[in-house]
């Protein structure tokens, strides 16, 4: 008996001791920043490591968004979800209605003893990412809107000036014949195409692309893509389409690489396409706000989002969510906030750091980089706050593989918006039936 | 012929095939049983409300006009890439065997592309077609046709059955190549004498002769184009333009891994293990009568 009960007390000792060698607490943070974007994750948790000596913020890259939800959902599952895991912003309604797996970002802050100003935060930013009743329920992390990039090189080489971009539609495509006459083979191009022709099209022009405020105010929404304005639109790519105007190069984002090498001249796609271009690209650049018809009212209105935000998995020991508090708060200070925006071309996730990059004189030495952000500060309507739906991806895709239609000439343009509408549908009344 | 071997004790059969039948529980029957059991329960993403659903799942299925197309462009996508990789599996082996100089370095070249996983494949293949200055694209256009398989059905089928194709053609040149090994010397030198040209030669005795090793490699390939294929269509079609390439292994890989909705794709892949399994009874009951062992 004696030898065990040395072995229980040498045991419980060595315990003891494992315990105060690991006295920091880890953060797990699943991300799916790659390349440059994971080396400004990195460095945004070392500083915070830094900063304190109780919380450690460990980055763990676990490839794009979509893996990395998965492979959280699976983990969560088994029981070792991270504390926090970044979500794409079409996974939010799904993410929203798991309310079990999630802890709202708002709650946590304030739990952790950290002043929360709801009104510090970029509106049309963190209103995407709030719940109907106000409460903040991830963190912005890293938000892009679309914006409308050019090639100044091709731009002269066709005779255009490159100091005036199309600002409308019928401008796009005035450029992109000039383009054509001058050999170009892609005068334009468009990535995301559903985020950007559609969502940010709807938005950009005060209409609805789903009911219920695009989804924002209630789950039981419906699209609403197949107005006259939206056939024009679509109408409108499609002739551009069969005249070689318009260039198809692809689902996703696969067109950034062709405006990056220089084939296409024009692209409309996320603001963070910036980084991309100023470092890869061998020509002059320019970016410019989203085309709009002006013969529309109330146009241009503002632009929705893209990008991500960071949440907060529940079933952890009440001190990990207490560093996952002071963690947010670290990401919410000016300066931090500040030298994210300026490093990524992401939005500016508070007004304090848009005022700071602002008074730093960064928007004059960078010509363009302002225009996201001004197509997003902006009073938003109940319109164009943001699109906010259930089983959003598969929608998106839905979206992606009817256009095709319209491309290759096997669908009017109105026939592929009804079929989109009424496939998309369905998915969205099983969203609201499975989340009573 | 069949040869038996008879334990005195009767447990050690047992123990013997016991490692073998744990991996076949845990491995094949444990996920099966799984997918039968999430067939039928609708749940959300994180498995936080499991609500039992019964049929449900496959009705809303088989009301999809986009998935009972997709059926026929599954059995056009099989039929494809299990009838071209085996002829050019075929013609390679009878090739390589005729070789005598250097045949190491050949059958070793032949061999290499069984070692690329499938979104590699996918991706090489991608690279080469990509309009406008894939390699392979940009000859097309030379030659007056304007390749685009973003937005031409025909393109997006033909680049996935080739990258498919071309995934499998080692592993069928190995069996192909081993079973013309195998066909006795005798055989073909009396035919040779008797006056049968090597293409009679082959249609007689060497087809006939390979008959097991065909079929086997038929059962292997379609198996493949059904189940293994998915990487290479997720890195070079998404399935498109619109769903002309969404074969049914896609379409649950999809619906489970990007859209996370698991009843509908658990669904999906106990339709395609019923379909698997009347494939493989079909083949052996009724093909197999056609083959000489």
């Amino acid at each position: 008996m004696t030898t065990l009960r040395q072995f229980l007390a040498v045991a419980s000792l060595s315990l003891g001791a494992a315990t105060t060698a690991q006295a920091q607490t880890e953060i797990q943070w699943w991300h799916s920043m790659g390349g440059a974007l994971g080396e400004w994750v990195n460095d945004l948790a070392q500083d915070f490591n830094k900063s304190q000596s109780e919380y450690k913020v460990v980055p763990v890259f676990k490839g794009s968004y979509d893996e990395s939800m998965t492979a959280a959902i699976a983990a969560f599952r088994s029981g070792n979800a991270p504390h926090l895991l970044q979500v794409f912003e079409v996974g939010t309604a799904t993410m929203m209605a798991s309310k079990g797996a999630i802890r709202p970002a708002q709650e946590v802050m304030q739990q952790a003893g950290v002043a929360f100003k709801p009104d510090a935060y970029v509106p049309a930013v963190a209103g995407y990412y709030t719940a109907p009743n106000g409460q903040m329920l991830s963190f912005p992390f890293n938000s892009s809107t679309p914006v409308f990039h050019y090639n100044k090189d091709a731009f002269k080489a066709a005779g255009l000036d490159p100091e005036s971009p199309p600002k409308t539609w019928p401008e796009v495509a005035g450029a992109a014949a000039k383009l054509k006459v001058a050999g170009h083979k892609c005068p334009f191009t468009t990535s995301w195409i559903s985020w950007t022709q559609l969502e940010s099209f709807s938005a950009w022009h005060n209409t609805e692309f789903a009911t219920k405020g695009n989804g924002m105010r209630g789950i039981d929404a419906r699209l609403s893509f197949n107005t006259p304005l939206h056939v024009r639109h679509i109408e409108n790519l499609a002739n551009m389409a069969k005249s070689g105007l318009f260039v198809y190069k692809g689902r996703g984002n696969v067109a950034d690489a062709t405006f990056v090498s220089g084939e296409c001249a024009m692209i409309t796609g996320s603001s963070a396409l910036y980084g991309n271009v100023t470092r890869n690209g061998k020509f002059g650049y320019g970016i410019s706000t989203l085309p709009y018809y002006p013969d529309v009212p109330g146009a241009p209105q503002n632009t929705v989002i893209g990008g991500a935000s960071l949440w907060v998995m529940s079933g952890k020991k009440p001190a990990d969510y207490k560093g996952v508090g002071l963690f947010f708060a670290h990401l919410s200070k000016p300066e931090v906030a500040a030298a994210s925006h300026q490093r990524t071309g992401y939005l500016p996730v508070t007004k304090a750091s848009f005022e700071l990059t602002d008074q730093s004189g960064f928007y004059k030495k960078n010509p363009g980089t302002d225009v996201s952000v001004t197509q997003m500060i902006r009073k938003t309507t109940d319109k164009s706050r943001g699109v906010r739906l259930g089983n959003f991806v598969q929608i998106r895709t839905i979206i992606d593989e009817e256009l095709e239609q319209v491309w290759s000439s096997k669908k009017a343009p109105k026939e592929a918006l009804d079929s989109a509408m009424r496939r998309g549908n369905e998915l969205l009344e099983r969203f609201e039936k499975a989340n009573k | 012929m069949e040869k038996r071997v008879f334990f005195r004790n009767r447990l050690l059969p047992w123990l013997l095939v016991a490692p073998q039948l744990a991996i076949v529980a845990v491995f094949f029957f444990w996920p099966a049983a799984q997918a039968l059991y999430q067939s039928l329960v609708e749940q959300d993403a994180f498995g936080t409300s499991v609500v039992f659903v019964g049929w449900q799942n496959f009705e809303r299925l088989f009301a999809d006009r986009s998935y009972l197309d997709s059926f026929v462009t599954t059995a056009v996508f099989s039929a494809l890439v299990a009838v071209i990789g085996l002829s050019i599996a075929l013609t390679l082996a009878v090739m390589a065997e005729r070789v005598t100089r250097g045949a190491a370095i050949y059958k070793t070249l032949l061999i290499w592309p069984y070692a690329v996983a499938p979104v590699v494949a996918g991706v090489l293949w991608l690279f080469m077609f990509a309009a406008p200055m894939g390699v392979v694209a940009y000859a097309l256009r030379e030659l007056g046709l304007e390749w685009n398989h973003l937005l031409n059905p025909h393109h997006a089928m033909a680049l996935i059955v080739m990258a498919a194709v071309w995934k499998q053609i080692s592993y069928n040149f190995l069996f192909f190549l081993a079973g013309l090994q195998s066909i006795p010397r005798a055989q073909l030198e009396a035919a040779a004498l008797d006056g049968a040209g090597p293409r009679r030669r082959f249609w007689t005795i060497v087809f006939p002769l390979l008959s097991p090793t065909t079929f086997f490699l038929l059962v292997i390939n379609v198996v493949y184009a059904f189940f293994d294929t998915f990487a290479i269509i997720d890195a070079t079609t998404h399935g498109g333009p619109g769903k002309d390439t969404a074969i049914l292994v896609y379409k649950v890989y999809y619906d489970g891994f990007k859209a996370l909705d698991i009843g509908s794709s658990a669904a999906q892949s106990v339709v395609l293990m019923v379909i698997v399994i009347a494939l493989t009874v079909i083949q052996f009951r009724y093909v197999e009568k056609k083959v000489q062992y």
